[in-house]
């Protein structure tokens, strides 16, 4: 964190200063480290090990915050019979079809829950499309579209508060976890047991009514197979502990990029649509109805999903989206499966994408195996680059790597470019939303020069144009993008449309065309237009609540005035939990929002994100619907059933609880279970994304890749420029002493960094911030990757990330970039078809001769608390 | 100029006889350096803003000078930076105003070796005449089990984590209108 959000970590600095333990856990030592109370270096791809040796330790010594996980997660649900666990499975849960590598869901489900499970597993093909499709669909990041709220179930499932109920989730999740103990720990993380157990006593001492503990992690958290699993166990870990919804807690994650919550919330996603409403999937004839009711389920406010959606619809179509064709539902187009980047690159690379447009992104040097992403960008028929810089993703076809070892030549590389200078943020108007849901407005200081325009400019008037060119069509086809709503204000020389009328949509107005206040007035009937009803308020009055700026030295210490927070200017989601059952806070100290009997409403520092009046012990009516059927106890509103889940009875395609697995490419197996890797995870077979075999000796080593300090992602935004370029000049790997004295590094020169996929070539870093781990019987050596590198810009070198396979997670479609096997020797890397033949031999050595087809079957955290132990780790996006 | 004056332009002098002993702070400083003013206390404006890298969201000052950005500070005022930046924001003044950046369209044919020029009018124009010939080329109605598809297989995306939240809007709008699924930014990658 110190690394790669060093200014938010005054924060973690601020809270030791106040008495907060600061653990950092990290295979790599770093300047959180350096700052942190206490370095817990640990493997790389084994921290649900750890979290879950954690978790272990609260329940085995029930120091579990009992009535808050009794009254507001489902620790006293009833789960299904048919339910058989990783334990009775030797590493897979029931319901796996072992041909199509995928779960069916059915057997996770609450008792007497199956069939509406089945129903409400979001918009899934229907029977009719036959078991290749429902395959298919799997790939479709079903589990990322819960974003909003959990998917679907019935009302209130069977409950045992005493909690000791064999089949209730609480006992499920203590045999589930019981192996993980702090001897398992060592030997899976590599961290030795007494440090473990310092940790389990640092977080769990800092934790209950009148203290909480917080998680932050990045990257190092969520690239890997198992990326959603590993939050899931953070997840469990926190509400055991009771410490969501409270100030000084949760699981914070720290993103990479001004404007990354934003593109997910207004998703350039393939699969949502604005507010975490799904893109819909492919049916014979579904109607709105069907589409909802199939996501929505009937109780929490998810429940009132129609309303959003229509709202969309309205937004976007306008007076043309009404009631009788079903707001022109019809105009979205469907989706039928895996449609995320590494599947488009490899269609690009079949021939079956012709048009490619690459908007402030650099996957030339920046994806995981780039050399996929530089074939895909050699046959394609069009690309357009939109970029402040020249970057590699524009300039592949002048010096991709492929054209020094021969797989390629510029002159039969037919792809049409197109480089359009882009505005910076000083050149535009427009709001970026920060890691914790903050919408901050920046104001356009200066003109953009020549050709430079913003983004926004460039769709619109793109848009426009294609407009133009369609208007005289009577193709049915046509209709949606000739009935869209494209009339915005345009200003100045360029014909710069206004910011401020684009967020005027996205917050939403009525039927008048007043702001709309928030999202609770959002209707289902089009009487109300909204862009994004997350968003929904965010111009609420009129007014631009994205550009208050007053000074967080003139309001209070939650600063409600400076920007705005999504939804409804909340900073901290889900705070009903920081009161207690009956309203009141857990302590004084940590008193956050509360019931004002007097006033008869939620009161507080924050807004309250709960009805505003309805009282702790509100009983719903048997039937009701939406918010209606929530309890005055049931703080997470978004969930069906108003709980925080420990236990995901659906909605995940890689099981209800997260499993120790080994990452795609590691030292070791699973030393929990038969089964050694996420059997559920993404795998793209394909002659340039060869994965190593498991074992063996040709790989040894686990590298991991990050972020420096001074510089951004791919490079685009730093690598061109002379101060960041001054203080990290060039590509290096870190190593510690001792696997220098085994592979002949020397400090200051060159290593060769080999997987079956390429090699490149760093300096080399000789450092004990990298530390040899024992991880069951051998040591495993680690070696750091920074990433950010490529041909072009002031400082140079070769891009760590050619180095890894593209494998994901089979939930989110994430690539796992934090946990990988390498070779490192001495001296710089051959030259042109001699790389070709060092990997081919590596290949060779490997086992992997004659079939790239090698897929096996088989983190850590930067962190900090207000009082108690976090953990934290290193960036990446 | 007399003795005193000329002894006065001696540091060690000013530190010796000074209220500054150890020689870090008004004994070091040159008449020259005294009569110099901050570009940011005669900035012409100063425009709020927010930092472009990371997802913390620093408050940023812009100072303008004559059309032109002369400096980026942090901004005291935001409660979640508190005026900080860290090497990068603090760095921005040269990315906005990096000699390198592109000003011009560029151009590089199908089979070509070198970039060439192209208005940016026309760019735009192409560049719809592409996307209207590739989605009409690569339009699906229906799939082989006869499902509603309503879309092109031949238009992809990547991008989006680095910009505004209205430009991501009008780009999801738009590409959703136009029946394009495979939009992708950074969020996963």
């Amino acid at each position: 964190m110190a690394e790669c959000h060093p200014v938010g970590f005054q924060w973690v600095m601020e809270a030791k200063r106040r008495g907060a333990t600061v653990i950092h856990v990290d295979p790599r030592f770093t300047r959180t480290s350096a700052l942190a109370d206490a370095h817990v270096p640990l493997r790389a791809g084994s921290d649900i090990a750890f979290l879950g040796g954690l978790i272990n330790y609260v329940l085995t010594n029930e120091l579990d915050f009992r009535e808050y996980v009794v009254e507001y997660t489902n620790a006293a649900a009833i789960v299904d019979q048919e339910f058989q666990d990783t334990e009775d499975l030797d590493g897979l849960f029931s319901g796996f079809d072992q041909e199509s590598m995928t779960y069916n869901p059915l057997s996770w489900a609450y008792e007497g829950a199956r069939a509406t499970a089945a129903a409400g597993h979001r918009d899934m093909p229907k029977p009719e499309a036959g078991a290749a499709a429902a395959e298919e669909e799997a790939g479709a990041g079903a589990g990322e579209e819960a974003g909003s709220g959990g998917p679907p179930v019935p009302g209130k499932p069977e409950r045992d508060p005493t909690l000791q109920h064999p089949r209730c989730v609480y006992q499920i999740l203590k045999r589930h976890f019981s192996r993980y103990t702090p001897d398992v720990v060592e030997q899976i993380c590599g961290v030795p047991k007494d440090q473990f157990l310092q940790v389990a006593h640092a977080v769990t001492r800092s934790s209950g009514r009148d203290k909480t503990t917080a998680w932050v992690y990045s990257v190092g958290w969520t690239q890997h197979t198992v990326g959603v699993q590993y939050i899931r166990t953070a997840a469990i870990l926190q509400l055991l502990l009771g410490n969501i919804g409270r100030p000084g807690g949760g699981i914070l994650a720290l993103r990479g990029h001004a404007s990354i919550q934003g593109s997910t919330d207004i998703p350039t996603l393939f699969n949502l649509l604005p507010g975490y409403i799904p893109m819909p999937h492919a049916h014979h004839d579904e109607t709105l109805e069907e589409f909802v009711e199939s996501d929505a389920g009937s109780t929490g406010f998810w429940g009132n999903m129609r309303a959003y959606a229509v709202s969309l619809l309205k937004a976007w179509w306008g007076p043309h989206a009404t009631e009788d064709n079903d707001y022109c539902f019809g105009y979205l187009p469907r989706l039928t499966g895996d449609h995320g980047t590494y599947r488009t690159v490899l269609d690009q690379i079949a021939g079956k994408v012709q048009g490619y447009f690459v908007i402030g992104e650099n996957p030339a040097v920046g994806s995981s195996n780039a050399k996929l992403q530089r074939l895909g960008l050699a046959n394609l028929e069009w690309l357009v680059v939109r970029d402040l810089q020249m970057i590699e993703t524009a300039t592949f076809w002048q010096n991709a790597p492929e054209l020094e070892t021969g797989e390629l030549e510029t002159e039969r590389i037919g792809t049409e470019v197109f480089f359009l200078p882009a505005a910076s943020h000083t050149e535009k108007d427009g709001t970026f939303t920060n890691t914790q849901r903050l919408l901050q407005w920046h104001h356009k200081a200066v003109e953009p020069a020549g050709d430079r325009r913003s983004d926004l400019w460039f769709y619109y008037h793109l848009g426009r144009r294609i407009r133009q060119k369609l208007a005289t069509s009577t193709d049915p086809r046509d209709r949606p993008v000739l009935e869209l709503t494209w009339q915005y204000p345009t200003e100045g020389d360029h014909d710069e449309p206004s910011a401020d009328a684009v967020l005027r949509e996205i917050s939403g107005v009525d039927a008048d065309g007043n702001p709309l206040p928030g999202y609770t007035q959002l209707s289902d009937d089009g009487s109300t237009a909204c862009g994004c009803w997350i968003y929904c308020g965010c111009y609420a009055d009129g007014v631009n609540q994205t550009a208050r700026r007053k000074p967080g030295s003139e309001q209070s210490w939650v600063a409600p005035e400076w920007a705005w927070a999504w939804p409804d200017n909340r900073r901290i989601i889900y705070n009903r939990a920081s009161a207690d059952p009956d309203g009141r806070p857990w302590s004084e100290r940590k008193a956050y929002v509360w019931w004002d009997r007097e006033q008869g409403r939620w009161t507080g520092h924050d807004t309250p994100d709960f009805e505003a009046t309805k009282p702790p012990d509100f009983e719903p009516e048997p039937g009701a619907h939406a918010q209606h059927a929530l309890a005055g106890t049931d703080a997470f509103i978004m969930q069906t059933d108003g709980k925080a889940w420990l236990y995901v009875p659906t909605g995940l395609l890689d099981g209800p609880l997260p499993t120790h697995y080994e990452p795609e490419e590691s030292p070791v197996d699973n030393l929990l279970y038969g089964q050694r890797a996420n059997p559920a995870r993404r795998l793209y077979r394909h002659p340039a994304n060869p994965y190593q075999p498991r074992g063996g000796d040709t790989f040894p080593y686990v590298f991991t890749t990050y972020r420096l300090t001074e510089h951004h992602t791919a490079g685009g935004m730093s690598r061109f420029l002379p101060y960041l370029s001054e203080l990290q000049p060039e590509f290096f790997c870190e190593v510690s002493p001792e696997l220098a004295a085994e592979r002949d590094l020397e400090h200051g020169g060159w290593a060769t960094i080999v997987t079956a996929r390429t090699a490149v070539e760093a300096r080399v870093l000789v450092t004990e911030r990298m530390r040899p781990l024992r991880v069951q019987d051998r040591v495993v050596h680690q070696v750091g990757v920074p990433y950010h590198w490529g041909p072009n810009g002031i400082s140079t070198g070769d891009a760590g990330n050619e180095l890894l396979p593209a494998v994901l997670d089979p939930n989110v479609n994430i690539q796992e970039s934090k946990a990988s096997t390498c070779d490192v020797v001495p001296g710089r890397r051959p030259r042109g078809p001699d790389l070709q033949r060092l990997v081919a031999d590596y290949r060779t050595r490997a086992g992997m001769s004659g079939s790239t087809d090698t897929a096996t079957n088989g983190a850590t955290t930067d962190s900090t608390t207000t009082d108690g132990a976090v953990m934290n780790r290193r960036t990446g996006a | 100029m007399g003795l005193k004056t000329w002894l006065d332009h001696w540091p060690v002098y000013r530190q010796l006889t000074g209220t500054d002993p150890l020689g870090r702070g008004a004994a070091s400083k040159s008449r020259r350096r005294a009569e110099l003013t901050p570009r940011t206390a005669t900035a012409e404006r100063v425009v709020k803003s927010v930092c472009p890298y990371c997802a913390v969201g620093c408050g940023q000052n812009v100072y303008v000078d004559d059309g032109t950005v002369t400096q980026i500070e942090g901004d005291p005022d935001s409660p979640i930076s508190r005026g900080r930046l860290c090497p990068k924001g603090a760095a921005s003044e040269q990315l906005v105003n990096s000699p390198t950046r592109e000003t011009k369209v560029r151009y590089r044919r199908p089979y070509g070796t070198e970039w060439e020029d192209l208005d940016l009018d026309t760019a735009l124009d192409m560049i719809a005449d592409r996307v209207i010939q590739t989605r009409r080329r690569t339009w699906q109605d229906t799939d082989e089990h006869g499902r509603y598809l309503n879309r092109t297989m031949g238009i992809s995306h990547l991008g989006g984590a680095t910009l505004d939240n209205e430009e991501n809007y009008l780009i999801k709008k738009l590409y959703t209108a136009l029946g394009a699924i495979q939009i992708e930014n950074q969020a996963r990658i």
